[in-house]
């Protein structure tokens, strides 16, 4: 009998074998069929594993070595807890996605530089939260972050694919070489970089700032964290669809493993000070990611922004949890970090679904951007269905999943007040107003994603002949939203699943859910906060029905059609309908003055003139334009200066060579 | 079976809310025309007016789709669900575990959202402005809302209504300036959400300075009943919360019998009337503010929430 983690193992290089398999078959008719059939098929296997893990106890906890990477170190591999958590966020993705892929892969006009990454980025994905030394730890990111690359740049000829991959190899690159210092600190002069080594090494609290920081720097602009989020929505919409869920469902929840491995794992009993960090890092990033979201008009793009926002939501679950845990508080911890796992799984549910959905919007129309569609209820109403059911849930509304986890988020922010530090006392609640402001502008931005490219009437000829999509793409965003409402009513067990990684993680374990009374969910006790989604759903269904009934059996039936009451302007065109900017306006007005340097120009034209009147919107992204266009003018400055370099003689170099070396003798001898 | 009393009285309370919520609303509206030295319609139009609302035909718009037709239901099953968590009478009642504080604004959020497509479905400029105002004071609103529910908790140690209720009407909380603070900044709160002077105008149906009415424009006949009735419930909701987390004298207790709930009753009628006739008073007294002054009105409220969180902090006793 093979190890769990062996088993594993072997869906991986299944899936590496398939990348290969890809390669051969690109140019068949059947590869679409093959490759994402046996993808599906060895992620249900794999996820299979990972649930037997986390339902079944700890089946065994021996590593793997393989007898590669460093030679003294070879590739260690694990499976504790946390790994099997985020192993089932990553394969339920990846199945859901090859399951999308069946039906959305075949209007794919370049398979052949999409089949073979596809299974590579999920073995990828695989291998980051298997691996159990820091070196192989990299190698796996890094093979994840450029199989993610080529898939963004699968597309390369359309505008703007190109700079989106040239941003997000930037990022990619910077992202990595923070976790490579991070992993140098933590291992220590010993340079001991296995994981189990560095658990056992005491860290200086210096160090663990450091670690903190530099891990904030690496997962964070993996994940999407302000102000490194900049790639997130240029890469994520260029992608094919289900590779963007993936991207924005799955891989940013890799990269918030990473930081769980290394800050609750690895680094030891956290400092309170971290805690601040993560939690202003957090809120803002959920406010601002939202704002974004509101005020864009692309959906592949808003949906980017929105995985940002819940990044942030997660970073300040998290960050809840190192408060407590530096207190010693080790219940609310768990709660806290019930919480963020909570959130990261209901996150990669709807935001697959959604991106599944603008993918079969794509599919339909061939447009990507909002104010171009309208009306799709009427020729889409599968689609439309399962997506709004994405839409209420990641607008954080009851009966749903989203609003459990938040639910918990602020259950745990309501745990505060037994925090002894002054300045975590007075930040909590002032996060959690930023995290009630950002769940209803997300509620605001959906009813605007759903109200303008579903509801309304058609705003182009695309739109107005519209289909519904195939029958896999259908089942796979219908298994997606049976899981949001599903998790949603019955939170209790899905809380009793995360229990292990919350006692592995932060010693604090949660009363056992399955105990409470009708299936409700009781994290701390009773008298302080108990919801109950599924008699929540019951109700909503008893008191909806009772009004059906009563207005069926008792009122008017009488129902005519007539023209949508046009205020005295009959037969308006579609394009004088709200649209995503002016959906946005008031928002925009209140919030985007201040932080986009928003304003609205109206040119009128002088009277006599029969040009139209016309409005002109003007945002800045202030993060691009004052952090990152001096940064990249910067560097190409040094550059245009260092080029002198290139053309110098050969006594020169020489010398130049000469002078390092002994430049690095004298820093050494003085240093020693 | 022991549970059949609790069932009957949580389900008196469901049609309590759901007998008084018109009342309330025509009684708000009479005392505001008797304000104005007007005569007014009697107490009980409003019930008039859901009657002849369900007896007209609904006339529906050439492209609205099922979401339009099932939003008036969906909207008023949770608001009447939200409505009949909160205590009114009696506290502790079988379900009112079922969802706390924050659970119930969540379920007047999912009505809200409903709503707000809804005015989105016919692609009209006048559901547009309507919904896209509505979201922005309900995304105003919401984390002052928090502050208050976490002001609460701080104060009772729960966010669970009966258990808030219980704790105030028990112990000697006595004046509070935190709690001062707090209810000032829910009354706002409630303000805003519930559409009242001076947020937005209630009684008016055609001016560009409206925000929910403009949304359920194109609603008529009985689906326009039902959002109406939501909006009836929906205030007597807030009134509910506000009286049984800061005026919980005389709310029966769980189990204490009948008396004891008539009596409760009977304090929640008094409550109702004096909240209704000080909310008269206050829209007749004050105008209608600008939309893009509601940012400053709700900002206010956030600041009350967060300063008397922070003073709670500073000292249990405040």
């Amino acid at each position: 009998m093979m190890s769990a983690v062996a088993l594993q193992m072997v869906g991986v290089a299944g899936l590496l074998g398939l990348a290969v398999l890809a390669i051969v078959l690109s140019r068949s008719k059947f590869a679409t069929a093959v490759i994402y059939g046996a993808t599906m098929v060895i992620c249900l296997a794999a996820l299979a594993g990972a649930l037997r893990w986390l339902l079944g106890g700890p089946v065994d906890a021996t590593g793997l070595v393989l007898p590669v990477g460093l030679p003294w170190l070879g590739a260690h591999f694990r499976m504790d807890a946390l790994a099997a958590f985020f192993l089932v966020v990553v394969n339920l993705g990846g199945a859901a996605a090859s399951l999308y892929g069946l039906g959305y892969g075949r209007h794919e006009s370049s398979p052949h530089r999409v089949l073979p990454f596809f299974p590579a980025f999920l073995a990828g994905m695989n291998l980051v939260v298997l691996a159990d030394d820091a070196f192989s730890y990299l190698l796996c990111w890094e093979f994840m972050s450029l199989a993610s690359w080529a898939l963004v740049m699968a597309h390369h000829r359309e505008a703007g694919n190109a700079r989106a991959g040239y941003i997000y190899l930037v990022m990619a690159s910077f992202g990595t070489l923070a976790l490579l210092l991070a992993f140098g600190l933590l291992a220590g002069p010993a340079g001991d970089y296995g994981f189990a080594a560095i658990r056992n090494t005491p860290h200086t609290p210096n160090v663990a700032i450091l670690v903190l920081i530099l891990m904030l720097l690496g997962a964070g602009s993996k994940a999407g964290l302000l102000p490194l989020h900049v790639w997130l929505p240029l890469a994520h919409p260029a992608a094919p669809s289900h590779v963007s869920a993936l991207m924005s469902g799955v891989m940013t929840k890799v990269a918030i493993y990473g930081f769980i491995r290394v800050v609750f794992d690895l680094l030891g009993q956290p400092t309170w000070p971290a805690s601040v960090i993560v939690l202003g890092l957090g809120s803002i990033t959920a406010v601002m990611g939202i704002l974004y979201a509101m005020m864009e008009s692309d959906l592949k793009r808003l949906l980017a922004y929105s995985t940002i926002e819940n990044i942030g939501i997660i970073f300040v679950s998290l960050g809840l949890a190192l408060a407590f845990q530096a207190n010693g508080q080790k219940l609310p911890a768990a709660l806290a970090f019930t919480a963020a796992l909570f959130h990261v799984l209901n996150h990669s549910f709807f935001k697959s679904l959604l991106f599944f959905g603008a993918g079969a919007l794509l599919t339909a129309t061939g447009e990507r951007d909002m104010d171009r569609l309208g009306g799709l209820i009427h020729r889409m109403p599968l689609t439309s269905f399962v997506v709004l059911i994405g839409c209420v849930a990641i607008s954080a509304l009851p009966p749903f999943n989203g609003f459990v986890s938040e639910w918990l988020i602020f259950q745990a922010v309501l745990q505060s007040p037994g925090l002894p530090q002054w300045a975590l006392k007075i930040m909590v609640p002032a996060v959690g107003a930023m995290l009630a402001l950002a769940a209803a502008l997300a509620a605001a931005c959906f009813v605007k994603m759903f109200g303008v490219t579903f509801l309304g009437r058609p705003r182009s000829p695309a739109a107005e002949t519209a289909v519904e999509v195939d029958r896999y793409s259908l089942a796979a965003m219908s298994i997606l939203a049976a899981l949001c409402l599903l998790a949603g009513i019955l939170p209790g067990p899905v809380m009793d699943a995360l229990s292990p990684v919350a006692v592995e993680m932060t010693g604090g374990r949660l009363p056992v859910q399955a105990h409470a009374p009708w299936l409700s969910i009781v994290p701390i006790s009773e008298s302080r906060g108990s919801y109950n989604g599924l008699l929540v759903m019951v109700f909503i269904a008893i008191s909806a029905s009772l009004a059906v009934f009563f207005i069926h059996r008792f009122a008017s039936h009488a129902l005519r059609r007539g023209p949508a009451w046009g205020c005295g302007f009959p037969d308006s065109v579609p394009a004088a309908q709200y649209s995503g900017a002016s959906f946005a306006q008031p928002i925009r007005r209140v919030f985007g003055t201040l932080l986009f340097n928003a304003r609205d120009h109206v040119e009128m034209p002088a009277p006599g003139d029969t040009r139209p009147a016309r409005l002109r919107i003007e945002l800045h992204d202030l993060i691009w334009e004052w952090l990152y266009q001096p940064l990249a003018g910067a560097v190409g400055y040094a550059a245009d200066r260092l080029n002198a370099l290139q053309f110098l003689t050969i006594r020169r170099y020489l010398s130049l060579v000469f002078a390092t070396l002994v430049t690095l003798l004298l820093v050494l001898a003085i240093w020693s | 079976m022991v549970v059949i009393p609790d069932i009957i009285v949580q389900g008196l309370q469901m049609l309590l809310v759901l007998l008084l919520a018109p009342l309330l609303t025509g009684f708000v509206r009479k005392i505001k025309a008797r304000l104005l030295r007007r005569q007014g319609a009697s107490m009980f139009q409003p019930y008039r007016d859901l009657l002849r609302l369900l007896r007209k035909e609904v006339v529906l718009a050439d492209n609205a789709s099922w979401l339009f037709r099932v939003t008036p239901y969906v909207t008023f099953a949770a608001i009447w669900v939200a409505a009949a968590l909160v205590p009114t009478f009696a506290s502790g009642l079988l379900f009112n575990w079922t969802a706390d504080l924050i659970a119930i604004v969540a379920l007047l959020g999912s009505a809200r959202f409903f709503l707000a497509l809804a005015g989105m479905d016919v692609g009209t400029s006048f559901g547009g402005i309507g919904s896209s105002r509505e979201v922005m004071i309900a995304a105003l609103a919401e984390p002052a809302m928090l502050l208050i529910v976490f002001c609460m908790a701080l104060v009772a140690g729960s966010t669970q209504l009966s258990t808030v209720a219980n704790f105030m009407a028990s112990s000697d909380v006595g004046l509070r300036v935190s709690l001062g603070m707090a209810v000032i900044a829910l009354i706002m709160v409630a303000l805003a959400e519930n559409a009242r002077i001076p947020v937005d105008n209630p009684a008016t149906h055609l001016e560009l300075t409206m925000v929910h009415e403009a949304m359920v424009l194109e609603y008529s006949g009985r689906h326009l009943a039902m959002i109406e009735f939501g909006a009836f419930l929906k205030l007597l909701l807030y009134v509910s919360l506000i009286a049984c987390v800061f005026l919980p004298w005389n709310i029966a207790l769980f189990g204490t019998g009948p008396l004891a709930y008539a009596v409760g009753a009977a304090a929640y009628v008094v409550k109702l009337a004096v909240a209704g006739f000080l909310l008269a008073l206050f829209e007749t007294a004050t105008a209608k503010m600008r939309v893009f002054r509601v940012p400053q009105f709700l900002g206010a409220a956030l600041m009350l929430g967060l300063l008397g969180t922070l003073l709670l902090f500073v000292s249990r006793s405040f």
